[in-house]
C-alpha cells in the first residue's frame, strides 16, 4: 500500500471506532448527532472539501459532490449513524479500488518486465556497463548467464541457452550458438556470450514491444466508450430523480417531507457509476496483460472486444499452418534403390543454396564426398546437369525430363517433385513438401470447438499441393494459386458477406490483408518489425496453437465485462425501484455503491488469471 | 505531433473520463486519451500549438483532480 492508502486504511479504522462509541452512547438529539459528526468528519472531509473544491470549479456532478450531499441530507433527516456509515463505506470502498487497481498494474508490469537495465559493452577492450539506449550498431556486447539481452545481435562468440518465455511464453529455452540471431529481452541462461549489436535500442525487439504495450491503452472498446457516455447521463438523471422524488409527492399531498427526502438520498447514494466505470477498463487491462504472458500482444481493447466476434478465421498457409521449411516427404526410385537415389540427388544439388535443394541434401544422412562430384552445370528453371562418380545425371523439373528425353511421368503425390536420370534414362523422383506445424491441425479443429463457424486457408502455391494440406488440417475453405493482392480480395469478399473475419499470416508481404480484416493476427513475430507494425494482435511465436487461446481470453475478457455492466446495472436499478417504493434502508444503498463495487472489481481482476486448458 | 505523460495520483476511472473529455474539447487538438489502468496521458495536436495544448491539458486536470499531477518531461 503507498503512503496515501496507509493514511486513508487509519482514517477508516478509527472512523469505524468512533462510529460504534457513538452508537453505544446512549445520547439523544443534538448530543447524538454531534457524536456521529465526529467519525463522520474523520473520514469524510477530504471528501466534503472536495465536493466544495468542484463545485467551484464548475464540476457538480461529481461523486464526492453526490457522497456529501447524501450524507449531508441523512443528519438533516436524523439519520446520523447511517450518515457516518455510508461515508465510512464510501471510503472503504475507494481504497479498496484503488489497491486492486494498484495491485494489477504492478502485476502486470511485472509480466511486461523485459526492458533491460544495462549493457555491457566492449570498449576499448575493456567492459563497460552502459544504457541500453547508449550503446550503438556493430558494437561488442558481453552477456553474462542469468542477464537479460539488452539488444537484438548475432553471437560472435560462445554459445549456451536463452529463455525467450517473456517475450513469448515458451518457457523451453532455446540452444544458441555462434551465428545465432538472438533476441533483446531474452535471458542468457548458460554461457557466455560475445554479441554483434545488430541494430540500435530503440529499433530492438524489446524497444517495439514495450511500445506496442504501452499505447494500447490508447484504443479504448467500444463497451468502454458507451460506459463513459452512458455515466455521464447516468449520474445527472439519477439526481434529478432523487430531487423530483423528494420534493413532487410530499407537494402532491404524499405524505411526510422526511420520508421521500430519505428515499431521496438513496438515489444519491446509489448514483455512482463507479463500479463500471473502474471495472470495465480494469478487465480489458487485465485481459491485454495476462494474455501478453503467453506471448500474445494485443494493441487495444478494441481487437480484443472485436477478436471474440469473429466468425471466420483466414490463413496464410506458409509459414502461418506450414513451417516455411521444405523436407523430402517421399522417395520413388525406379530402376535403383531409394538411398541410391537420393544420394545422386544430393551429390548433384550440394552447392546450390535453393531451399529445395537444401532440403534434399539435408534428407541424405552423412557427409557427401565432394571429390565424386565432377562438373555442376545450372540448367536455368529446369534443374541441373551433374557428374557424379564419372556419370552424366539430370536433376530437375518435368520440364528438364522433357528436355533430356527421359521416359518420365507425374507423381500421384502433391508438391515439388525433383525427378533424376541419367543420360536419357529415368531413375525416378523425389517428392519435397513445406511441413505443417505440428500443432496446426490441433488449432483448427480447437477453433472450430470454440465455435468459429468457417476456417479459412489462402495460399500462392498451387490447387493440388493446397488441396492435400487443406484436407490433412481439416479447413472448410482453401484457395490456391493466389497473388497477394488476391488474397485481399478473398478477405474483402468475405467481409462483404457479413462475415466478421481474422486474418493470421506471418507478417511477410500480407501487411495489406491484415490491416484490411476486421482483425490482423501476425504470428512468428519475434524478429519480424513488419508483423510488429501491421498487425492488430501480434502472436510472438510461430505456434498457431497460441490462436484458439487468444479466442479464449477475448471471451473471458468479454463475458467476465458483460457480467459486471449487467450486474451493476441490476443492483442498481433494483435498488432504485425498491427505494421509490420506499421499501430500501440506507443500507441497501450502501451495497448498491460499494459493495457493488468491490465485488465488480473483483471479477474484473479475474482477467489477469491464466485461462487453463 | 502525439506524446505520452505520465499521471501521479490519478485516483478515480470516473475523473480519467471527464479529463479524457474535457482535454478532446480543447482547441487543437486532434486527439487525446486519458488512461486510468496506466496512468498516463497522450495528446494528439497541432504541432505549433502544442505547448500551449498541453499547458491547457494540465488545467484541464487540475480542474477534475486538483491532487493529480501530470509530469512534463
Amino acid at each position: 500500500m503507498t503512503r496515501r492508502q496507509k493514511k486513508t486504511l487509519i482514517r477508516i479504522v478509527a472512523a469505524a471506532l468512533l462510529t460504534l462509541i457513538a452508537a453505544l452512547l446512549p445520547l439523544e438529539g443534538v448530543w447524538k448527532a454531534l457524536a456521529f459528526a465526529v467519525p463522520y468528519l474523520v473520514i469524510g472531509w477530504d471528501v466534503l472539501w472536495g465536493a466544495i473544491r468542484n463545485i467551484a470549479n464548475g464540476q457538480i456532478f461529481d461523486e464526492k459532490f453526490l457522497m456529501a450531499l447524501a450524507t449531508l441530507g441523512a443528519f438533516a433527516v436524523g439519520e446520523y449513524p447511517e450518515a457516518a456509515a455510508v461515508m465510512l463505506f464510501y471510503q472503504i470502498g475507494e481504497l479498496f479500488q484503488s489497491v486492486a487497481v494498484g495491485r494489477s498494474r504492478r502485476s502486470i508490469a511485472a509480466l511486461m518486465d523485459i526492458r533491460p537495465d544495462m549493457a555491457r559493452v566492449l570498449r576499448g577492450g575493456e567492459e563497460v556497463e552502459l544504457d541500453p539506449e547508449e550503446v550503438a550498431v556493430g558494437e561488442t556486447l558481453v552477456v553474462r548467464p542469468g542477464e537479460k539481452i539488452p539488444l537484438d545481435g548475432v553471437i560472435l562468440e560462445g554459445s549456451g541457452s536463452v529463455n525467450t518465455a517473456a517475450l513469448t511464453g515458451e518457457s523451453l529455452p532455446v540452444d544458441v550458438a555462434e551465428g545465432d540471431t538472438v533476441i533483446s529481452g531474452s535471458i542468457s541462461l548458460t554461457g557466455l556470450l560475445k554479441l554483434r549489436a545488430s541494430g540500435v535500442y530503440a529499433e530492438s525487439t524489446v524497444a517495439r514491444i514495450l511500445e506496442l504495450v504501452e499505447n494500447s491503452s490508447e484504443k479504448k472498446a467500444r463497451v468502454e466508450n458507451f460506459i463513459t457516455r452512458f455515466a455521464r447521463w447516468y449520474t445527472p438523471l439519477v439526481v434529478v430523480s432523487a430531487l423530483l422524488l423528494a420534493v413532487l409527492p410530499p407537494l402532491l399531498g404524499g405524505g411526510e417531507w422526511s420520508g421521500w427526502i430519505k428515499r431521496a438520498l438513496i438515489f444519491l447514494v446509489v448514483s455512482c457509476p463507479c463500479a463500471l466505470v473502474v471495472s470495465v477498463p480494469l478487465s480489458f487491462f487485465g485481459g491485454i496483460g495476462g494474455a501478453s504472458r503467453d506471448g500474445i500482444l494485443v494493441k487495444g481493447a478494441n481487437y480484443l472486444e472485436m477478436l471474440e466476434r469473429v466468425d471466420t478465421v483466414v490463413f496464410d498457409k506458409t509459414g502461418t499452418l506450414t513451417q516455411g521449411r521444405f523436407a523430402v516427404d517421399a522417395i520413388h526410385p525406379k530402376t535403383v534403390s531409394a538411398e541410391e537415389l537420393l544420394d545422386i540427388a544430393a551429390a548433384a544439388e550440394s552447392y546450390s543454396s535453393h531451399p529445395v535443394a537444401e532440403s534434399v541434401v539435408l534428407a541424405h544422412e552423412g557427409d557427401i564426398d565432394r571429390s565424386r562430384i565432377g562438373a555442376v552445370e545450372e540448367l536455368a528453371g529446369m534443374g541441373v546437369k551433374a557428374v557424379v562418380d564419372g556419370r552424366t545425371f539430370y536433376v530437375g523439373n518435368g520440364r528438364l525430363m522433357e528436355h533430356v528425353g527421359a521416359d518420365w511421368h507425374e507423381c500421384h503425390l502433391p508438391g515439388t517433385v525433383i525427378h533424376v536420370a541419367e543420360g536419357a534414362a529415368y531413375m525416378g523422383h523425389i517428392v519435397i513438401n513445406d511441413q505443417l506445424k505440428p500443432d496446426a491441425a490441433a488449432a483448427i479443429r480447437r477453433l472450430k470447438e470454440l465455435g468459429v463457424k468457417r476456417t479459412v486457408m489462402l495460399t500462392g502455391d498451387s490447387e493440388k499441393v493446397a488441396a492435400a494440406v487443406g484436407k490433412e488440417l481439416g479447413v472448410d475453405e482453401m484457395h490456391a494459386g493466389l497473388l497477394p493482392a488476391q488474397k485481399v480480395e478473398r478477405v474483402e469478399a468475405l467481409l462483404a458477406k457479413g462475415c466478421r473475419v481474422a486474418f493470421v499470416g506471418d507478417g511477410i508481404n500480407d501487411a495489406p490483408v491484415l490491416s484490411r480484416a476486421d482483425v490482423g493476427i501476425a504470428m512468428g513475430a519475434l524478429g519480424s518489425d513488419a508483423a510488429i507494425e501491421s498487425a492488430d494482435i501480434v502472436l510472438m511465436d510461430d505456434k498457431p496453437s497460441r490462436l484458439p487461446l487468444a479466442l479464449r481470453i477475448a471471451r473471458r475478457t468479454m463475458r467476465i465485462v458483460r457480467e459486471n455492466i449487467a450486474f451493476s446495472l441490476a443492483v442498481k436499478f433494483g435498488i432504485l425501484i425498491l427505494s421509490a417504493l420506499g421499501l430500501t434502508n440506507m443500507w441497501w444503498a450502501v451495497f448498491g455503491d460499494v459493495g457493488v463495487l468491490i465485488l465488480a472489481t473483483l471479477n474484473a481482476m479475474r482477467c489477469m488469471l491464466r485461462v487453463r486448458e | 505531433m502525439k506524446k505520452t505523460f505520465k499521471l501521479e495520483d490519478l485516483d478515480c476511472a470516473n475523473c480519467a473520463a471527464k479529463m479524457e473529455n474535457a482535454i478532446k474539447k480543447l482547441d487543437g487538438v486532434k486527439d487525446a486519451t486519458v488512461s486510468f489502468m496506466t496512468q498516463k496521458m497522450t495528446i494528439e495536436a497541432d504541432d505549433e500549438r502544442f505547448d500551449e495544448v498541453v499547458k491547457a491539458a494540465v488545467k484541464c486536470i487540475a480542474k477534475v483532480e486538483p491532487d493529480c499531477r501530470v509530469i512534463l518531461k
